[in-house]
């Protein structure tokens, strides 16, 4: 999409371990080590990572939003996957 | 006049340890204030960024060793005076860092010089017999790594790139080599620093540099220095070129302006 | 400001595109915003909405990026290290702050590469604030304290915004914004408490950036004629009059802290409102510097050129690199 052929790479944080990666956002960047170097410098300038993930976004495989209704939606009735969904009887504890 | 009577100015030192700690400090506040002018008008956003990274990095690192030497040593009222009212031939940086922003090869070229220089000007701090000048040096040699690895990264780019780039490269090359001699000269300011405790003598790294360095070069679509390139010093001893003069007349603006304030 | 529609009348009408939505997916799209749906990027929606956005989202990284400018005539004469260091990280988070909104508004299928080109060709606008001079120091704090404060309230209720990219980059602009607004007070309020000389400093800007800074909430209500679809589908939640409002209900008490004076004659606290009354603004210097970039417009814009001419060749050169690199990698 980009007419002087730097690529669109998108960036995911993991703020520190333990937890996932999240989307903070993307990059225009030329290879994989200026995409990084611009996703340390665009989105951890406050000490936000402690790693990064970039991917092309060109590379993403993304589920259509128009399917949405047919993938997403039968779980919708399927209430007895959740536990709030059961009663148990007053006395009984941590479960 | 009265601001002026009030007005006290930084001090001289004879002490080895806090010359050789201007250097250094000096070093990083100059190259730290010359990247700070491409702050808006990088070639491009994201490098804009970086460059700027790299300007707080120095100026960071700057900041640290005059507030330090001000703990050993009352040269002035604080950092500021000392780091921005020194008349020109007191400041003691090397030549190289105070090169202009010709173009993003000549900034990341003098970049790559003198940052694969510091590395190993700050290692040598690392035994300092002043454990706070080893753990500035410490903190600062992460930044230092990361500053390589970008300008490394755009010697490569550029040096092997278009026709146009590797001209731009080859120009900075011609321009900046003349000033990496200085930066491994063991003069007598280095000698007393050796002998004082506070650094290890970095200089005899000179040739493992030297090959490092061309070895990138050469990667960097076949750029080689000039072998007999005579080399240009003074910095180090307040012998400036054309731009230190320039480049205090705007850093010390507000200082000279109005002396002896507050901000 | 970035709320606001900046081009003149014949602009609008010369590039608002003939849209052709049909009327079912106006209304099916506008039954979701009214259940507080959020849009995300590849979702139906109308033409206009896109297009609006990718103006208004642009128009805003324009404005980031402009931004830098006038506070980057300071940086190299910064009067402490301690504020150097400050200047420079708030410069970069403007920056920082331009590529989010770039990448937001990319989601809606405009390249950066053509936004930044409507920037350089004097197509596209940003806010007016950015074309005034910065002559002494005392404009750095003052475009700290007056111009991010009006910026924060404009963009904080953008975290809402009915688009899902666009509100969670302000959200990562407003959290880091936090200290620029900060750090302006603090530069005003070491003036104002400074010698005669320094008050002065911050007298004299105070006066220069006052009614530019209003100026920043964009036309009044009755004026501006496209609030009204851009409210109901919550890309804009609260009015220019509104905001303005409030901004000025923040500020002249952190004025009238500092001892500096409000230059207007009219402004006094209305105790029936629970506001402040103020003066007319002057509109025709607004449209005048939209029209003609003002003092700095000029100066502006030749620097953004400038800058990218220079990345040209540096871009030329990264790619043909990386591509020879692909090529060894294929070869070995």
């Amino acid at each position: 999409m980009s007419r002087n052929n730097w690529h669109l790479y998108e960036v995911f944080i993991r703020s520190k371990n333990g937890l996932a990666h999240k989307h903070a956002g993307s990059v225009h960047a030329q290879d994989a080590e200026t995409a990084i170097l611009s996703a340390r410098d665009l989105y951890t300038r406050r000490g936000e990572a402690s790693s990064l993930w970039i991917i092309k976004s060109s590379d993403i495989i993304a589920s259509d939003p128009g399917e949405a209704g047919e993938l997403y939606d039968p779980s919708d009735d399927k209430i007895y996957r959740h536990s709030t969904f059961y009663t148990v009887p007053d006395g009984v504890k941590n479960m | 006049m009265p601001a002026l009577e009030k007005y006290i100015g930084a001090k001289h030192t004879r002490n080895p340890h806090t010359i050789y700690m201007l250097r250094l400090a000096d070093n990083a506040l100059i190259l730290g204030q010359r990247l700070s002018e491409m702050c808006g008008h990088g070639p491009e956003m994201e490098l804009d960024m970086a460059m700027t990274n790299m300007s707080l990095d120095l100026i960071g690192q700057a900041k640290l060793l005059f507030e330090h030497i001000l703990t050993l040593e009352d040269l002035a009222p604080n950092a500021d005076v000392l780091a921005l009212t020194r008349p020109l031939e007191r400041y003691s940086n090397c030549l190289l860092v105070a090169q202009p922003n010709v173009d993003f090869a000549h900034i990341m070229l003098r970049q790559f010089l003198f940052s694969s220089m510091q590395k190993r000007q700050y290692e040598a701090l690392l035994n300092s017999n002043d454990s706070t000048l080893a753990a500035i040096a410490e903190k600062s040699l992460k930044e230092i790594a990361y500053h390589i690895r970008f300008a490394k990264g755009w010697v490569l780019r550029l040096g092997d790139g278009t026709k146009e780039s590797r001209d731009r490269m080859a120009d900075a090359l011609s321009c900046l080599w003349r000033f990496t001699g200085e930066m491994f000269t063991c003069d007598a300011r280095v000698a007393d620093a050796v002998e004082a405790g506070t650094s290890s003598d970095f200089t005899k790294t000179y040739s493992d540099w030297k090959l490092e360095v061309k070895t990138i070069l050469s990667e960097a679509g076949g750029l080689t220095p000039h072998e007999n390139t005579r080399m240009i010093m003074g910095g180090h001893f307040g012998q400036h070129d054309d731009n230190l003069g320039h480049i205090l007349s705007d850093m010390q603006f507000m200082q000279l302006s109005y002396p002896g304030l507050e901000w | 400001m970035y709320s606001t529609d900046l081009r003149t009348d014949q602009e609008k009408k010369s590039a608002d595109p003939q849209v052709l939505d049909d009327a079912k997916l106006w209304d099916t799209f506008q039954s979701r915003i009214d259940n507080g749906d959020v849009i995300e990027a590849k979702d139906d929606m109308p033409e206009k909405y896109r297009q609006t956005l990718i103006r208004q989202i642009s128009q805003h990284a324009h404005s980031e990026i402009v931004g830098q400018l006038p506070e980057g005539n300071w940086v190299t004469r910064a009067p402490t290290l301690k504020r150097k260091l400050i200047l420079l990280a708030k410069i970069q988070d403007e920056a920082g702050h331009g590529l989010y909104l770039y990448s937001a508004a990319e989601t809606l299928g405009r390249s950066r590469d053509d936004m930044v080109a409507d920037l350089l060709s004097g197509k596209a606008k940003y806010s007016t604030i950015f074309n005034y001079p910065t002559p002494t120091w005392a404009d750095i704090g003052t475009i700290g304290w007056l111009v991010d404060g009006a910026a924060v309230t404009n963009q904080i209720p953008l975290c809402r915004c009915s688009y899902g990219p666009y509100a969670r980059a302000m959200v990562r602009v407003c959290k880091e914004e936090s200290f620029h607004q900060r750090q302006g007070y603090e530069i005003v309020t070491v003036l104002a408490q400074g010698t005669l000389a320094q008050k002065a400093l911050a007298q004299d800007s105070l006066n220069r950036f006052w009614w530019p800074s209003l100026m920043m909430f964009g036309p009044s209500d009755s004026a501006s004629t496209h609030s009204s679809q851009n409210m109901k589908w919550k890309i804009k939640r609260h009015s220019n009059d509104e905001l303005r409002q409030r901004f000025v209900d923040a500020t002249v008490p952190q004025a009238e802290f500092l001892g500096l004076s409000i230059p207007d004659a009219d402004m006094r606290w209305n105790e029936e409102r629970g506001s402040y009354d103020h003066g007319e603004i002057n509109w025709d210097e607004f449209w005048a510097v939209i029209k003609d970039g003002g003092i700095c417009g000029k100066d502006r814009i030749r620097a953004r050129r400038a800058a990218a001419k220079d990345g040209q060749w540096v871009r030329a050169a990264a790619h043909a690199y990386a591509q020879k690199q692909e090529t060894k990698e294929r070869v070995a």
